[in-house]
């Protein structure tokens, strides 16, 4: 997942604590009737972050995103934008503008009063309104389009009037709802990276919903993991995807394999004793772990080398039977059961063509790991 | 469709249409003044009429076979005859005008019968100042009533598409629910109601708003009441379905770039809703325009509307002819306004693909 615009200065705010925050939530719970969507949720986003929701549907991602727009009011708690209490503002006196989950252009104005829409309810005299349009009409390429109903343009383009509809009026903070949802792969890929390029451009600071885990990986500076109205982890991509803190947040991103076993504490670690007579998993870990105490050991498959004897410098082997291949071009995945019947998928790059690949199925095969290459999660 | 095909489309249909409704109306003539060996003539002319247009128009949607036809027999076939009435000239006889067709004269008796057709009944149209002042009259009122209803029913229609679903349903009903009484019970209604005995009155005088009764019943207003109350789901129904459809994350995002609800509504609500209203408008004004049941109930002396105008020629003077003539010319007048509708439902059809 290349990040081509990512400037090489380390841009982490969050880990300075005399950065303030730009957007603040304090303790802030939302009830529809008895149901709770959201649930006392704390949350800081600094300026200029390309920050990331992610959950599965139903989460309370879109009520988070409302609450920032002005559309629901917390039940409890207090939401802060640049320090001050935002609650009270009506969404159409905040300096925050949200694209919609279904773009919600107006059907009968055209392209270019659609993008000049928030910048006429302002006090920007009218030839630098023109001046603004065009210019969001060049960053998002509809320069040939202004004139067109959005009736008469195609889903992707509709996306791009949005997003220029939100950025027209320059605000501190720009929230996307699932922005990308309705596009095809190819289109979506582009748009990810030009959304990135517009948020380096502009220096807005961006709140992104999606339930597509790549695309949160692709974009953000940080992704919050949410379920049941409560964030479970909020990390930078690689700290989500290398130290998720929970089994959760390590099933939600990406393929993993959860092996359950009791720890043992040992000298730099711990082992795990996950099956009668197959050698235990040693494992690093900075956790505080009883002995005996069940853990769970979550580890990658990228992580696992396959090899028909065991790679003497990695501290883990398992012995087992490949079961299934799966071949996705770049790498393949290979399925294998070990002596208790537990299934490791495993995959390795394709370096070779196809015809030299030394494993097919039902080959006894060596896993081999080191150490560090998997996370002891207790929750 | 593209436009070529839709110009073909409609010639051959309008081509069907007159062949079918010339048979149908001949079929009629025989119907009326054959002796009866026409009669099974006439019967055949008129399934050969319906058959042509079923047929044809079954390679089409059913949808629109059945309104077409409808359209044919309850309209197109009842207009001819209406048109050869107001050619024809007063009689004391039955039917009181002449000439009637003589199906037995033949081919020479037809083309008698086509020479003692004239216009002298429109002449006269115009020379008494009455009919052009009924129609001035007619159409001042229908504006203004139009007017009127979209100005109740616009608010209410907003109301209805606002609430909660769960309530819609019902709102919806108790707009429709008049329509479960008479419409001539409800008119009477309101006899009881504005007259200067009635429960308004009573009311207002009971409050002591008033001291002397109003008078209402038998002028202007009252027939301005009767035709806003009268016609007012016509207006209510097309702008709800406008308002009801609209996505409401539209109101979101002109609020959230800067509107407040007020100018929300005029520059999102509102213009989304014209289609909604101009339907509305149309269904109002078009039997407005030639109402009489209204005018002749609630209306006084001073009340000019060419319905009533209407009624009196046929019923009081028994002057089908001149009656006839009167008629075609508010269907000529409701040409204008039957067309723009049809566009802009046609508009709307193509918007919503
Ligand atoms: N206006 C509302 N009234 C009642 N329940 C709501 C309302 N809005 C959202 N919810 C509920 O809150 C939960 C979170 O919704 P949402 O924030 O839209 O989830 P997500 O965007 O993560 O899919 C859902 O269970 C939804 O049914
Ligand atoms: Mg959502």
């Amino acid at each position: 997942m290349a990040q081509p615009h990512k400037t090489p200065v380390v841009f982490a705010p969050w880990e300075n604590p005399t950065e303030k925050p730009l957007i603040e939530f304090k303790g802030v719970t939302k009830r529809f009737g008895d149901f709770t969507a959201i649930d006392n949720l704390t949350l800081n986003i600094y300026q200029r972050e390309f920050f990331a929701l992610l959950g599965p549907s139903g989460c309370g991602k879109t009520t988070l995103m409302r609450m920032l727009a002005g559309f629901e009011d917390p039940t409890e708690g207090a939401i802060l934008l640049g320090g001050q209490d935002i609650v009270p503002v009506p969404p159409n006196k905040r300096p925050v503008n949200m694209m919609f989950q279904s773009y919600a252009l107006f059907p009968h104005l055209s392209v270019w009063d659609n993008i000049a829409f928030g910048l006429r309810r302002s006090d920007m005299p009218r030839d630098q309104i023109g001046e603004r349009v065009q210019e969001m009409l060049r960053l998002t390429r509809l320069e040939s389009f202004a004139k067109r109903k959005p009736h008469q343009i195609s889903g992707g383009q509709r996306q791009r009037v949005a997003l220029a509809r939100s950025l027209a009026k320059a605000p501190r903070l720009l929230l996307l709802d699932e922005p990308l949802g309705a596009l095809d792969k190819k289109l979506r890929n582009e748009t990810q990276f030009e959304l990135m390029d517009i948020q380096e451009k502009t220096g807005t600071t961006f709140v992104i919903v999606t339930h597509d885990q790549e695309e949160a990986m692709t974009v953000a500076s940080r992704i919050a993991v949410m379920d049941h109205g409560k964030l479970i982890q909020v990390d930078t991509p690689a700290g989500i995807y290398e130290a998720p803190n929970s089994v959760y947040v390590a099933d939600f991103i990406g393929d993993v394999n959860i092996i359950e076993g009791n720890a043992k504490r040992i000298e730099g670690g711990i082992e795990i004793h996950y099956a009668e007579g197959a050698a235990p998993i040693r494992a690093m870990t900075d956790l505080d772990i009883a002995d005996g105490q069940r853990v769970s050991y979550a580890i990658r498959p990228e992580k696992i080398a396959v090899s028909s004897e065991p790679l003497t410098d990695r501290a883990n082997h398992a012995r087992g039977k490949i079961i299934d291949i799966g071949y996705l071009g770049h790498l393949s995945s290979y399925f294998v059961t070990l002596g208790n019947g537990q299934k490791v998928e495993a995959s390795m790059t394709n370096a070779r063509r196809l015809s030299r690949r030394d494993f097919t199925w039902d080959d006894q095969v060596c896993l081999s790991w080191t150490d560090t290459a998997g996370v002891v999660l207790t929750r | 469709m593209r436009s070529t095909d839709a110009v073909e489309w409609a010639y051959a249909r309008w081509l069907d249409l007159v062949l079918a409704a010339a048979l149908a109306l001949g079929g009629f003539l025989l119907l009326e003044h054959g002796s009866d060996g026409s009669h099974v003539t006439g019967g055949v002319m008129i399934a050969v009429a319906v058959f042509m247009g079923l047929y044809r128009i079954s390679r089409r949607v059913a949808v629109i076979a059945v309104p077409y036809l409808w359209l044919l027999v309850f309209f197109l076939v009842p207009f001819v005859i209406v048109i050869k009435i107001s050619l024809s000239d007063i009689a004391l006889a039955m039917p009181p005008y002449t000439p009637t067709l003589d199906p037995a004269a033949g081919w020479s008796g037809f083309v008698d019968f086509l020479g003692k057709l004239d216009f002298d009944n429109f002449e006269f149209l115009t020379m008494d100042p009455l009919y052009y002042k009924a129609y001035l009259s007619s159409l001042k009122i229908a504006v203004l009533s139009t007017f009127l209803t979209l100005l109740v029913a616009y608010p209410m229609a907003y109301a209805m598409a606002r609430a909660p679903e769960e309530w819609r349903g019902t709102l919806m009903m108790l707009v429709i629910l008049p329509f479960w009484t008479s419409f001539l019970i409800r008119v009477y209604a309101w006899m009881g109601i504005l007259g200067r005995e009635g429960f308004l009155n009573s009311f207002l005088l009971w409050l002591g708003i008033i001291d002397e009764p109003l008078v209402i019943l038998n002028t202007n207003i009252a027939v301005y009441i009767g035709i806003v109350y009268t016609y007012l789901p016509f207006m209510v129904l097309p702008i709800y379905a406008t308002l009801e459809k609209l996505d409401g994350s539209l109101l979101e995002a002109a609020e959230d770039l800067g509107c407040s609800r007020l100018q929300a509504f005029w520059l999102v609500t509102a213009p989304l809703s014209v289609p909604g209203v101009v339907a509305g408008c149309f269904l109002v004004f078009i039997p407005t325009l030639g109402e009489f049941v209204i005018p002749s109930l609630l209306g006084g002396s001073d009340t000019l509307m060419i319905g009533k105008i209407l009624y009196e020629e046929f019923f009081s003077n028994r002057d089908w002819p001149v009656a006839s003539a009167v008629a075609v010319v508010l269907l000529l007048i409701l040409v204008v306004p039957i067309v723009l509708f049809q566009r802009n439902q046609q508009k709307q059809a193509e918007a919503g693909k």
